[in-house]
């Protein structure tokens, strides 16, 4: 007699995304990643309630303020000195010194003047990342460029994965003229060196257009370079699969073309699309950093990581205001923390490869 | 017995011209598309190259009365043509070489391109080398001291390394050296040889200055390099044949080096033509951040003014080169796979 815990049940076996998540949370590199670039994207979702300033909030006589200390004793808590300007008779900027008698308290998860929710906020100056040449708190724009930055990867991503993997497909299943035709494209597409293809795409952006016109263009100049490595893969996947013995099985049952494809082929190549995806995401970001780097991408109001940089573009520039270049630090974080993720899924999806 | 033998080689010998041959023949309808897409994309931006340039006097010199003069400049350069015309114009000078003047510096765009082309070619071939160069041996290393402080250090920077966009790295270089050194580190040559001509000494000091965008712009490859170096060396050092050289009594050294090493790098050999586009967009930004008289630079300049004929020619000069690097990464590719051979 059969014991009823003998009898294996459909639900006794782990679905293939259960195995893949208990391979990833093995590697510690790809959850101190994940849990980093969680950080991140929550930070800039909350933009808003994460930067102590107003990013867009000019202040014309706090212009280049070097960072600043927060300072803490027993007594007062979290504090912050004033600021004593003067203005450089020979090279007509304004200096700072730290005014020792004049102190502000820090609030630490409170509503500031203006009625706002801030994480951290002081009624003195509190610019812990300095200021840039316009006076405006260097640490805010950070956070809030980190919205545009880490956004503009995922929406490029997602768009090449979807051309890629939707054009591949087809290209490696139909065959005949339709594959010759997609791989001659593919092939012209990967001809142009992406950074001149992008300058020029991203000089032609006129003018006249907004901010939020300019953001979804650079999006898809980025993902149009990519979207052909991706379609090759898929392509060579789907021509395996086209001859496996289950394929032919589905069509001597009837399956329609289409049930075949989206049932059969592309779940095989899913795992491979999520790890290009996912290591295509800090490329991605790193060429919209570099394109508004150049001048070319992103425009104000709208501020981006990349944007940042450009104003520390010039050697003067970096020598007299070295804190400028803060913000390549989140862009080093986040691209390692994307390349570790990646690598981490690679090896959780596919361990064998 | 020995003829048969010559008559295979010499038969391998002509099948590899002749892909070389067919390889370029196809590559040219692949350059047409391009340099059409190429020409209608710069002319994307409203106005032409003299409406910027109006644009610029007014802003500058408050005065529009060169006007008429300028506008007269319109028929000269045929802005005021169809596209398709000016591409015909533009194309039809290849013949002769002759590819077109520039608006903005009023010269040949041939005579303006060639040296920059040339110390173009100089970094992204140098880049590849100090790439390839530096990757294996650290790679080597890595994978023989598997999980101990050297690999854990090497891969750790290797991460680092590939993370780095070029042009920060650039900049970072910059403000460091001058810092250090005071001295600006700008250009490809010192001030004496700037306009100087060919002499050995300033080839010695162009190799002095070209270090720098070298190593900046083959970082981010070395580092992706020694790590596929070590993985793959890892591979081969897992397998039976290892086991035997070892037992057999062969130093480690020997065994590493001569054995393992020469088969683990075949393929960093095949990928070499996929680092090629890389390489020189990483150039391009590096050139522009460093203000090398490189084609980045001008690139960009002409992009941004619509110097039509300069700026076409240039994407042209791009992506010929990107082919032809291909072309030759996938011949090495065949030379150093026997599996590979191109019989139909």
């Amino acid at each position: 007699m059969v014991e009823h815990s003998q009898i294996l049940k459909t639900n006794d076996f782990l679905s293939y995304r259960t195995l893949i998540w208990r391979r990833f949370r093995k590697n510690r590199m790809g959850i101190i990643a994940l849990v980093i670039l969680g950080i991140f994207y929550f930070s800039a979702v909350f933009a808003e309630y994460f930067a102590p300033y107003d990013h867009k909030e000019i202040q014309i006589h706090r212009r280049h303020v070097p960072p600043q200390k927060i300072y803490y004793n027993l007594s007062d808590g979290l504090y912050v000195h004033g600021l004593i300007t003067t203005k450089n008779p020979k090279t007509l900027e304004l200096e700072y010194k730290k005014n020792s008698n004049k102190t502000f308290p820090v609030w630490f998860l409170s509503w500031d003047l203006k009625g706002n929710f801030k994480l951290l906020h002081s009624e003195g100056p509190m610019h812990l990342l300095g200021t840039d040449r316009m006076g405006r708190d260097l640490l805010s724009r950070i956070i809030h460029g980190s919205r545009v930055s880490l956004t503009v990867g995922i929406i490029g991503v997602l768009i090449s994965i979807l051309l890629g993997s939707i054009l591949g497909t087809l290209s490696g299943y139909l065959g005949g003229w339709i594959d010759h035709l997609l791989q001659r494209l593919i092939e012209i597409v990967s001809s142009f060196p992406p950074i001149p293809l992008w300058m020029a795409l991203g000089a032609a952006l006129p003018a006249t257009w907004t901010s939020i016109e300019t953001y979804f263009a650079i999006t898809i100049i980025l993902s149009i370079i990519s979207w052909g490595g991706l379609a090759r893969e898929v392509r060579g996947k789907v021509l395996v699969y086209r001859e496996q013995d289950y394929t032919l099985a589905a069509l001597s049952a009837g399956a329609s073309n289409w049930y075949i494809i989206s049932r059969h082929l592309l779940p095989g190549c899913y795992s491979h699309i999520i790890v290009i995806g996912t290591l295509a995401i800090p490329f991605m970001i790193l060429s919209e950093t570099a394109l508004s780097f150049l001048g070319l991408g992103i425009r104000p109001p709208m501020t981006s990581w990349g944007v940042l940089l450009e104003e520390a573009q010039r050697v003067t520039v970096l020598l007299h205001y070295p804190w400028l270049l803060f913000p390549a630090a989140p862009v080093l974080i986040i691209v390692i923390a994307f390349n570790f993720l990646g690598d981490a899924l690679r090896d959780a999806a596919d361990p064998y490869s | 017995m020995a003829d048969h033998l010559n008559f295979k080689e010499a038969h391998q010998k002509l099948i590899m011209i002749r892909y070389i041959i067919y390889r370029l023949l196809v590559s040219i309808p692949t350059l047409l598309a391009i340099s059409i897409i190429g020409f209608g994309i710069i002319q994307l931006p409203e106005g032409d190259f003299l409406d910027r340039k109006i644009q610029e006097l007014e802003e500058m010199y408050g005065d529009s009365s060169s006007l008429a003069q300028i506008e007269g400049l319109r028929d000269r350069y045929g802005l005021d043509e169809p596209m398709w015309k000016q591409y015909f114009t533009w194309i039809s000078g290849f013949v002769v070489g002759d590819f077109g003047e520039s608006f903005e510096y009023e010269q040949e765009v041939n005579r303006l391109i060639w040296d920059r082309l040339l110390f173009t070619i100089m970094i992204a071939l140098g880049s590849l080398l100090f790439t390839y160069i530096v990757a294996i041996p650290v790679g080597i290393i890595a994978a023989t001291h598997q999980y101990r402080l050297a690999d854990n250090l090497l891969s750790f920077l290797s991460f680092i390394g590939m993370s780095l966009p070029g042009f920060l790295v650039a900049l970072g270089l910059m403000v460091f050296v001058f810092n250090s050194f005071q001295i600006p580190l700008f250009g490809l040559f010192s001030a004496q040889y700037e306009g100087a001509p060919w002499s050995w000494d300033k080839f010695l000091d162009l190799l002095k200055h070209l270090w720098i965008p070298v190593v900046v712009v083959g970082l981010n490859g070395t580092a992706g390099l020694m790590r596929i170096m070590r993985a793959n060396l890892l591979d081969v050092l897992g397998q039976q044949f290892v086991l035997t050289a070892r037992a057999k009594g062969l130093r480690e050294l020997t065994v590493v080096i001569r054995h393992a090493a020469r088969i683990a790098i075949n393929p960093l050999i095949s990928i070499l033509g996929m680092s090629l586009p890389n390489i020189l967009s990483g150039a391009t930004i590096v050139s522009i951040v460093l203000g090398l008289p490189t084609i980045g630079p001008l690139l960009l300049r002409s992009l941004i003014t619509e110097d039509i004929y300069l700026a076409s020619t240039l994407l042209l000069m791009f992506s010929l080169l990107l082919i032809i690097g291909n072309i030759i990464a996938d011949i090495l590719l065949a030379w150093a796979d026997p599996r590979i051979r191109f019989d139909k």
